[in-house]
C-alpha cells in the first residue's frame, strides 16, 4: 500500500517538476499531458484507495516513510495516515484538481505562462496531498505552508498588474498571521505530549485535559482551550475566516482556473478537514468549540450579505466561498465533524463548478468580470448555462442536489447542538440560507437571464482592450462580442464536476449518520447532535420531505423567488433599495471596513511603529548616540586635548624632565 | 682642599644651566645644541670626579668615549640645523611647531 501512497504524493510533484524546470524543452503540450497524467494517475490511485478503505474494508494505514532527524526524543517524520477521511479527501482533491487541469488548457490556451501554470497547480496537488494523508503535525505544517506557498505564486500569477502584486502579499501576510497561531498551537502540544504525531498526541489529550498553563501572570487557562484556539486560528486563516477573511476576496485576482481549486474547493478547506482531524483535541474543549461556532456563524451570515451587492463575477462566487467556509466551520463548532467534511465534499464539487463556470463566461465575454454588463447569456452558451444551474442549486440547497444534504445537516446539527453560542448560529445560518439563494441567484439571473447589456456597454469600458484584441481576432468583427460557448476542454470539466454536484449528496446516510467517519473523528457522547439527528433519519428520501417541510428551504425559495423579482421583473426595486438604505448599502460595498481597518491600524501602526524605530532606535539612538555619539565624544575631548601639544620643543623637554622626576621620585623615595 | 662634593655641586650647576637653557631657549636651535653638550659636561665632570677619588680610570675611559659621541652628535645637529635654515629660513625654535596638535 505504502507504494501506492508514495505514487499518489509523488506523481503531481514530477509533473509539477517537470513542467516547471523544463518547461521551455517539453513546450505547450508536454507540459500539459505530463501534469494531467500525473494528476490522472493520483486520482486513479486516489480511487482505488478509497474503494480499498470504504468498500473493502482495509485497516487504517499509519506508518512514517522516513525518519527526516531526531532530536532529543522529538522525531521528524514524513508518514501517512489513510482513513476513510484522508481517503474521501484524496478523491476530492485529485478529481477537483484534474477538472482544473482539464479547464485550464482551454483557459490559459494564449498565456505566456502556460508552463509555469500547469507546474504551480500540480504542485499545489503535491502539497495538498502531503497536507491531507500526513500522520504528524511536521508534515501538516509543510503542507500548510506549501499550499499557501503556491497559493501566492498563484494569486500574483499575472505579476505585471499591480493589483494582483498586492492581492498575493495580502493573502501571504494575513496567512502569515494564521500560521504563527497555528505553529504556536503545534508548539503547545508538542511541549505537553513530547510528540508530533496525530495518534500519540491524541492518545496523551486526555491526560492533559486538566493541564493549565499561565499565559499572563496570574491566570490559569486551560491548555487545551488554548491550543485549540491557536489551531483553529490557524484554519481561520487558511479557511479564511471572520477577521482573517480579508485576503480571499482580493485572491480572485489570479486566473480563474486557480481560484476554482485552491480559493474555492481545496486549500481553503484545509482549516476545517484539520479541525475535523483534531476532534478528539477539540472535544475536550467546549470553549473552544464555541470559539469555532461563534466565528464560523460570524462569516457564513455576514460575508454572504457582501456578496450581495459585489458586481464582479468571481467576487460573488468568492464571498460565497466565505459564506460556505463559515457554515462548515459552525458545523465543525456545533461537533458535526462528519457534516461539515460532508458539506466540504459537496461544497468543493459545486463552488469548483461554479468557478469553472464563471470562468467559461468571462471567457466568452472577452475577460470581462462585471456582471452588470452580461446578461442573456442562456442561448449562447446552453452547457455551462446547465452546469451553472446545477450548482447554483446545490449552493443554495435545492432538494435534491447535493448542498441540500450536506448543508441540511449542518443546519439540523446546529439547532440540536448545546454548545453555548448554538443559538446564535442558528438564527445566524439560518438567515444565511435566505442571503445564499438571493446573492447566487442575483448572479445566475443576470449573467444568463434577461437584457444582453453586453451589446449597448460595449464601448464604453473595454474599448481600448477590445480594439486591441480584435485585430488579432479570428472574429473581425468590430461591434459588441459575439459570445460563443467554451471549446470542450472547458465544457468537459464543467459536465463532469456537475455529476456529483448533484449525487454526492446521496451518501448522506453513512456519512453523516453512518459509521463513515467513525475511525477518523472522534465525539463525545454529549456533543453527538449527528447521532441524535440520525435517529430520526429514514433513508434519502425521507430526509428530502422532512428538509422541505423545514424552514431553510422556504427561506432558500424566498432568496431565489425575491431575486427573481428584483432583477428580472423590478430591476428598479433594486436600485430604490441602493438608495434607500444607501447606508446599509456603503457598509456592505466597503466590506464593513476590514481592508480600511487592516490597513490604518495594521498596515498603518507597522508603518508607524517602523517610522518610530526608525527615527528613535535607528536615527537618534544607535546613529545619534552610538555611532556619531561616541565619534563626537572623541572630538569634543580632543578638541581641548589638542592644546596640551604645542609642538614646542621646550613643552616636551620639560614634561619629560618632570615625568622623570616624578617618577624618580615614586620608585626611588 | 677641593672635595669630591665640590666637583659634584659643579656638575649638579652646570647639568640644571643646561636644562635651564633648553626650557628657556626660545629663539635659537644652536643654543639648543650647546645646552645639550653642556649636559654631557657635566655629566662628564661627575665621572671624572668619581674616577678621580676612587682612583679607577674607567670613569675617564669612558669620557673619552662620551667626547667622541658627542662630537659626532654636535656634527650630526649642526647639519640638520642646516638643512632645517635651507629649508625654512628660519632657525627659531617658536616658528618649528610642527607638532602642534
Amino acid at each position: 500500500m505504502e507504494n501506492i501512497y508514495l505514487a499518489i504524493v509523488l506523481a503531481p510533484l514530477f509533473g509539477a517538476i517537470v513542467a516547471g524546470l523544463f518547461g521551455r524543452q517539453v513546450g505547450r503540450v508536454g507540459a500539459h499531458t505530463v501534469t494531467i497524467l500525473g494528476v490522472a494517475v493520483s486520482f486513479l490511485l486516489s480511487l482505488w484507495v478509497f474503494k480499498a478503505h470504504v468498500f473493502d474494508g482495509a485497516a487504517i494505514h499509519n506508518a512514517t516513510v522516513y525518519t527526516w532527524m531526531v532530536s532529543d526524543g522529538i522525531r521528524f517524520e514524513v508518514g501517512f495516515l489513510v482513513d476513510n477521511l484522508t481517503a474521501m479527501m484524496m478523491l476530492v482533491v485529485t478529481f477537483v484538481s484534474l477538472m482544473v487541469h482539464i479547464y485550464t488548457v482551454g483557459y490559459m490556451h494564449d498565456d505566456p505562462g502556460y508552463q509555469r501554470f500547469f507546474a504551480y497547480i500540480s504542485l499545489f496537488t503535491f502539497s495538498m496531498l502531503m497536507l491531507v494523508m500526513a500522520n504528524n503535525f511536521m508534515q501538516l505544517f509543510f503542507g500548510w505552508e506549501a499550499v499557501g506557498l503556491v497559493s501566492y505564486l498563484l494569486i500574483g500569477f499575472w505579476f505585471k498588474r499591480p493589483t494582483a502584486i498586492y492581492a498575493n502579499m495580502k493573502a501571504f501576510i494575513v496567512n502569515r498571521v494564521g500560521d504563527f497561531g497555528f505553529i504556536l498551537g503545534i508548539g503547545a502540544l508538542l511541549l505537553y505530549t513530547g510528540s508530533l504525531d496525530y495518534y500519540e498526541v491524541f492518545a496523551e489529550a486526555e491526560g492533559i485535559s486538566q493541564a493549565t498553563i499561565s499565559i499572563l501572570p496570574g491566570t490559569e487557562w486551560s491548555l487545551l482551550t488554548v491550543a485549540c484556539i491557536l489551531l483553529f486560528i490557524g484554519a481561520m486563516g487558511k479557511s479564511a475566516q471572520v477577521p482573517l477573511h480579508v485576503w480571499l476576496p482580493d485572491s480572485m485576482e489570479g486566473p480563474t482556473p486557480i481560484s476554482a481549486l485552491i480559493h474555492a474547493a481545496t486549500m481553503v478547506t484545509a482549516g476545517i478537514f484539520m479541525v475535523a482531524r483534531m476532534s478528539p483535541l477539540f472535544e475536550l474543549s467546549t470553549v473552544a468549540l464555541s470559539f469555532v461556532l461563534i466565528i464560523g456563524a460570524i462569516t457564513a451570515f455576514f460575508m454572504g450579505l457582501i456578496g450581495i451587492v459585489q458586481n464582479d463575477i468571481k467576487r460573488v462566487v468568492a464571498y460565497s466561498t466565505l459564506s460556505q467556509l463559515g457554515y462548515m466551520t459552525v458545523a465543525l463548532g456545533a461537533s458535526a465533524y462528519a457534516a461539515g467534511v460532508f458539506h466540504l465534499m459537496t461544497h468543493a464539487f459545486f463552488k469548483a463548478l461554479l468557478f469553472l463556470a464563471a470562468g467559461s463566461v468571462i471567457m466568452a465575454m472577452h475577460h470581462e468580470q462585471d456582471i452588470r454588463r452580461m446578461g442573456g447569456l442562456r442561448k449562447y452558451m446552453p452547457i455551462t448555462y446547465i452546469t451553472a444551474l446545477i450548482g447554483s442549486l446545490a449552493l443554495i440547497g435545492f432538494p435534491g442536489f447535493s448542498g441540500f444534504f450536506s448543508k441540511d445537516g449542518i443546519i439540523e446539527a446546529v439547532s440540536l447542538s448545546t454548545t453555548p453560542g448554538a443559538s446564535f448560529a442558528y438564527v445566524l445560518v439560518l438567515a444565511g440560507v435566505f442571503v445564499t439563494a438571493f446573492y447566487s441567484f442575483r448572479m445566475f439571473f443576470l449573467v444568463f437571464h434577461g437584457e444582453e447589456r453586453f451589446r449597448h456597454v460595449e464601448h464604453h469600458a473595454h474599448h481600448d482592450d477590445e480594439h486591441a484584441d480584435d485585430h488579432g481576432d479570428d472574429h473581425g468583427h468590430h461591434g459588441p462580442v459575439e459570445p460563443r460557448e467554451s471549446p470542450w476542454v472547458v465544457t468537459l470539466p464543467l459536465i463532469l464536476l456537475a455529476i456529483p454536484s448533484v449525487l454526492a449528496g446521496y451518501v448522506v446516510g453513512p456519512m453523516l449518520f453512518g459509521d463513515f467517519f467513525a475511525d477518523a473523528i472522534y465525539v463525545a457522547e454529549a456533543n453527538d447532535v449527528l447521532a441524535r439527528l440520525g435517529e430520526g433519519y429514514t433513508g434519502v428520501m425521507g430526509y428530502i420531505i422532512h428538509g422541505i417541510m423545514m424552514p431553510p428551504f422556504w427561506l432558500a425559495m424566498a432568496g431565489l423567488a425575491s431575486a427573481w423579482f428584483i432583477y428580472m421583473r423590478k430591476p428598479s426595486i433594486a436600485a430604490a433599495a441602493k438608495t434607500r438604505f444607501s447606508w446599509i448599502y456603503k457598509v456592505l460595498d466597503r466590506k464593513y471596513g476590514f481592508d480600511e481597518f487592516n490597513a490604518f491600524v495594521f498596515a498603518g501602526g507597522s508603518v508607524g511603529l517602523g517610522r518610530a524605530l526608525w527615527r528613535f532606535g535607528d536615527v537618534f539612538f544607535i546613529d545619534g548616540l552610538l555611532v556619531n555619539g561616541s565619534a563626537k565624544t572623541v572630538g569634543f575631548i580632543s578638541k581641548y586635548a589638542r592644546f596640551s601639544q604645542t609642538g614646542y620643543l621646550y613643552h616636551y623637554a620639560f614634561a619629560m624632565i618632570i615625568g622623570l622626576l616624578v617618577l624618580l621620585t615614586v620608585f626611588v623615595l | 682642599m677641593i672635595s669630591l662634593s665640590h666637583y659634584l655641586v659643579l656638575g649638579a650647576i652646570l647639568f640644571s644651566l643646561s636644562i635651564a637653557g633648553i626650557f628657556l631657549n626660545r629663539k635659537n636651535v644652536i643654543i639648543l645644541l650647546m645646552s645639550i653638550e653642556l649636559m654631557l659636561l657635566a655629566v662628564n665632570m661627575n665621572f671624572i670626579a668619581f674616577s678621580h677619588f676612587s682612583g679607577d680610570l674607567a670613569g675617564q675611559v669612558f669620557v673619552f668615549f662620551i667626547l667622541t659621541v658627542a662630537a659626532a652628535e654636535a656634527a650630526i645637529g649642526l647639519a640638520i640645523l642646516t638643512l632645517v635654515f635651507r629649508n625654512r629660513q628660519t632657525i627659531n625654535v617658536q616658528d618649528l611647531d610642527e607638532m602642534k596638535g
